[in-house]
C-alpha cells in the first residue's frame, strides 16, 4: 500500500475547518434546493393553492357576485391591499412548512438528520442552513403571488411598488418565517403536527392583518393591541408600505426592526432546540 | 470485490504517529430523558443506559454504574486496526461511539480522534470520521447515486469529483444497477452496504460501525464482514461495536469487553481467551441435579471450575489429558446419565462470563 502517496492526497482533502464548514454549508443548501427542484410539482401545489384560492374568492368571485368587500371603489381598494396580505401570509405559511415539517419527520421517524449532523460543520450552522433553505422557499412562494395579483382580480388593483421597502421586508419576512419553522420543528412531535396548523397558522393568518390594515382595528382597541404579538402583522403591514399608497400603516422602521429582532430571536431559540435534539 | 481499487479512497489521513483514538477517563451521564439525538436506542429502554438488570452485581458501585452510561473509559486505538467494543445491549458501546463521533457530549474526561479534541472541536473531528449508525440514515429524498454525490460534496469534493467518486464506489460496492433508484427500495443488506460506501467516501481516518450486522441475515452478515476486512486491508482503521462474539472474534485485531459502561478487559481475541483460567471448556448435559453434578466434577484433577449453567454443567479444565473419558467416569460413578458432552476451547463468551458472571446473551 503506497501510504505516503495517499496521505498527500488526503492532506489536501482535510483542509482548514473554516473552509470545510463553508463548503459543507453550500453543499447542504444545494441538497435542499435539489430536493425542492426534484419535487417542484409538490412545491407548487403547497405554495400556490392557498394564495390562489384567497385571491380568486376575495378579488374575483366576490366582486362578480356583488358581495365585493368594501363595495364599488372599495372593492378595488380591498383587492389592492389584499395582495400584500396574501404575499405575507404565503411567506409565513411556506417558511413554516418548508422547515418545520421535514424536521419533525427527521426527529420523529427517519433520523436522517443524524447523517447531516455528521457533515463537517458546527451543529448550529446546520440549523442555520435549514433557515436559509426555508427562507429561499418562502421568498419564492411570496413572489409567486404577484402574477396572481395581476391576473385574477376582477377589479383594478393599484400597486405602487417601493422596492427600497419591498426587498428588505420580503427578505426579513422569509427569514422570520423560516426561523419560526426551525423553532416549531425542533419543539413539536410528529403527532402534534395538525396542531401547528390548527392552533398556530390559522389564528396567525386570520389575526395577521392579512385582510385588513392593522390601523382599521382601531374600534377594537384591545384586539388591535393583542395582535401585536403576531409577527405576521408586521410582515403584512410592511408589504402594504411597500405596495400601496394611501393605506394607513405602521411606522416602517418599527416594522423592519421587529421583523429582524423576532427573526433573530426565533433563529437563536430554534438553533438551541436543534442542538438539544441532535446532541445528547 | 475489487479490493485493489478501494486503496485510493481508503487510507489513514496522515502519517502522524500515536493512537488515532485516545480517550482518558471518558464519562457520560445522561441527564433526565435522553435527547432525541442521543444514540439510537433499541426499543424497550433508553439508549446507552444499562438495563435495570437484576444480574448487576449488588456492590456499592452498582448505583454509580447505573447512573453513568459510560464510566472512566480509557481507550487507545491504533491506525490500521479493527478494534471492537464487545458487550451486551446497554453496555455503553453506542454511547462511546456517540461521544467519539461528536453526537453525544461527554460529561467529563477527554477524547481525541485523529489528534483532534472531540470536546473542543467537534466540527474538526467530523472531517476525520466516517460513521455508520444503527439506524438507516440514508437520504430518502435522493437516489442511491445522489446520496453518494451529496455526501462527497458535504466533505468538500467539487461536483465533478464527487460524481466520479460516487460512480467508482457504486461499482466497487456492486450497487451500480441501483444507482438511480430511491433508497427506500433497497433491501437491508444493500442499504447497509450503501451506508458503508457513503461513510468511507471522504477517506476518514477512522470508520465507526455501530452494530453493523445487527438485523442482517447470515449471508449478508458474512459479505459485510468480508467488506470490512477488505477495507481494513486497504488501511482503513475501523472501530466497531457488536454484541456477537463470533463477529468480534473473527473481525477484530483487538477488542475491549464492556459492561455497565466500563471496559472490563482489552486485548487481542486470543489474548483474552488465554486469560481464561482454563484451556478446555467441557459442557455436559445429564439427568439429575446439575449442581450436584458440578460438585462431583469440581474435585476432579485438572478441573479449575465446574458450575451449572443454562446450557448444562460447564467444566473449566487446565492441561487435562483424556478429560472426556474421565468426566464420563465421574458422572457415571456419581449416578448421572450423561446425554451430551462437548468440549471446546474457551471462547469470548467464556471470557465474558468469567468477567461478569453472566451470559453475553442474557
Amino acid at each position: 500500500m503506497a501510504t505516503a502517496l495517499i496521505d498527500q492526497q488526503n492532506a489536501a482533502d482535510v483542509g482548514p475547518a473554516g473552509a470545510a464548514a463553508r463548503s459543507a454549508f453550500i453543499a447542504l443548501l444545494a441538497r435542499d434546493l435539489t430536493v425542492v427542484r426534484k419535487e417542484f410539482g409538490m412545491f407548487l401545489a403547497r405554495t400556490v393553492v392557498q394564495p390562489f384560492m384567497l385571491m380568486f374568492v376575495f378579488t374575483f368571485v366576490f366582486p362578480k357576485i356583488g358581495q365585493g368587500v368594501g363595495g364599488g371603489a372599495g372593492a378595488a381598494r380591498f383587492s389592492t391591499l389584499l395582495v400584500g396580505g396574501v404575499v405575507a401570509s404565503s411567506i409565513i405559511f411556506q417558511g413554516i412548512q418548508a422547515v418545520a415539517l421535514p424536521l419533525v419527520q427527521d426527529f420523529g421517524y427517519t433520523r436522517e438528520i443524524e447523517d447531516r449532523v455528521l457533515a463537517p460543520l458546527p451543529v448550529g450552522a446546520i440549523a442555520f442552513e435549514k433557515v436559509v433553505a426555508g427562507g429561499v422557499q418562502a421568498l419564492i412562494a411570496g413572489l409567486l403571488v404577484f402574477p396572481m395579483g395581476l391576473f385574477i382580480p376582477a377589479t383594478k388593483i393599484n400597486l405602487h411598488v417601493n422596492f427600497l421597502m419591498l426587498i428588505p421586508v420580503m427578505i426579513l419576512g422569509a427569514f422570520l418565517s423560516a426561523s419560526l419553522g426551525l423553532f416549531i420543528g425542533t419543539r413539536v412531535g410528529p403527532r402534534q403536527v395538525p396542531l401547528i396548523f390548527g392552533l398556530l397558522v390559522i389564528p396567525m393568518t386570520f389575526l395577521g392583518a392579512v385582510y385588513y390594515p392593522w390601523q382599521s382595528l382601531a374600534p377594537l382597541r384591545w384586539l388591535q393591541v393583542a395582535v401585536l404579538i403576531n409577527p405576521l402583522v408586521y410582515l403584512t403591514e410592511g408589504m402594504r408600505v411597500a405596495l400601496t399608497t394611501g393605506v394607513p400603516h405602521m411606522n416602517s422602521a418599527v416594522i423592519l426592526v421587529v421583523l429582524l429582532g423576532v427573526g433573530l430571536f426565533l433563529m437563536r431559540a430554534g438553533m438551541a432546540g436543534f442542538r438539544k435534539r441532535v446532541l445528547s | 470485490m475489487a479490493t485493489v481499487s478501494t486503496v485510493s479512497t481508503v487510507s489513514p489521513v496522515s502519517s502522524g504517529s500515536g493512537p488515532v483514538i485516545k480517550t482518558e477517563s471518558l464519562r457520560k451521564v445522561y441527564s433526565g430523558a435522553p435527547a432525541f439525538g442521543g444514540p439510537p436506542g433499541r426499543p424497550g429502554g433508553p439508549p446507552g443506559r444499562p438495563p435495570a438488570s437484576a444480574s448487576a452485581p449488588a456492590t456499592g458501585t452498582a448505583v454509580k454504574q447505573r447512573d453513568a452510561a459510560v464510566n472512566s473509559l480509557d481507550l487507545e486505538v491504533e491506525r490500521g486496526e479493527i478494534f471492537g467494543l464487545l458487550g451486551p445491549n446497554g453496555a455503553g458501546k453506542t454511547t462511546t461511539i456517540g461521544m467519539l463521533t461528536t453526537r453525544v457530549v461527554p460529561t467529563s474526561g477527554s477524547a481525541f480522534v485523529a489528534g483532534v479534541d472531540v470536546i473542543a472541536d467537534p466540527a474538526g473531528v467530523k472531517q476525520h470520521i466516517g460513521v455508520v449508525t444503527q439506524t438507516n440514515t440514508l437520504d430518502r429524498a435522493l437516489t442511491v447515486r445522489e446520496n453518494l454525490i451529496f455526501h462527497g460534496r458535504y466533505f468538500g469534493m467539487n461536483a465533478k469529483r464527487a460524481k466520479a467518486e460516487a460512480d467508482r464506489l457504486l461499482d466497487v460496492f456492486r450497487l451500480s444497477d441501483k444507482s438511480s433508484v430511491g433508497v427506500d427500495t433497497l433491501s437491508g443488506g444493500l442499504a447497509q452496504r450503501l451506508m458503508v460506501a457513503r461513510s468511507i467516501m471522504h477517506r476518514p481516518s477512522v470508520l465507526f460501525l455501530d452494530e453493523p450486522t445487527a438485523g442482517l441475515d447470515p449471508q449478508t452478515r458474512l459479505s459485510l464482514w468480508e467488506l470490512i476486512r477488505d477495507l481494513n486491508k486497504d488501511g482503513q482503521t475501523v472501530l466497531l461495536t457488536t454484541h456477537y462474539m463470533e463477529e468480534a472474534d473473527s473481525l477484530c485485531g483487538r477488542l475491549a469487553i464492556m459492561d455497565h459502561g466500563e471496559i472490563l478487559a482489552s486485548d487481542t481475541p486470543s489474548g483474552l481467551k488465554r486469560s481464561v483460567d482454563a484451556d478446555t471448556v467441557a459442557t455436559i448435559t445429564a439427568s439429575g441435579d446439575p449442581n450436584a453434578l458440578a460438585a462431583a466434577f469440581a474435585s476432579a484433577a485438572d478441573v479449575v471450575k465446574a458450575e451449572a449453567t443454562s446450557r448444562g454443567v460447564e467444566v473449566h479444565v487446565r492441561g487435562g489429558r483424556g478429560i472426556v473419558p474421565r468426566l464420563m467416569t465421574i458422572a457415571g460413578d456419581a449416578g448421572f446419565d450423561v446425554s451430551d458432552l462437548s468440549i471446546a476451547e474457551p471462547s469470548l463468551e467464556t471470557v465474558f462470563i468469567q468477567l461478569t458472571g453472566k451470559d453475553l446473551r442474557d
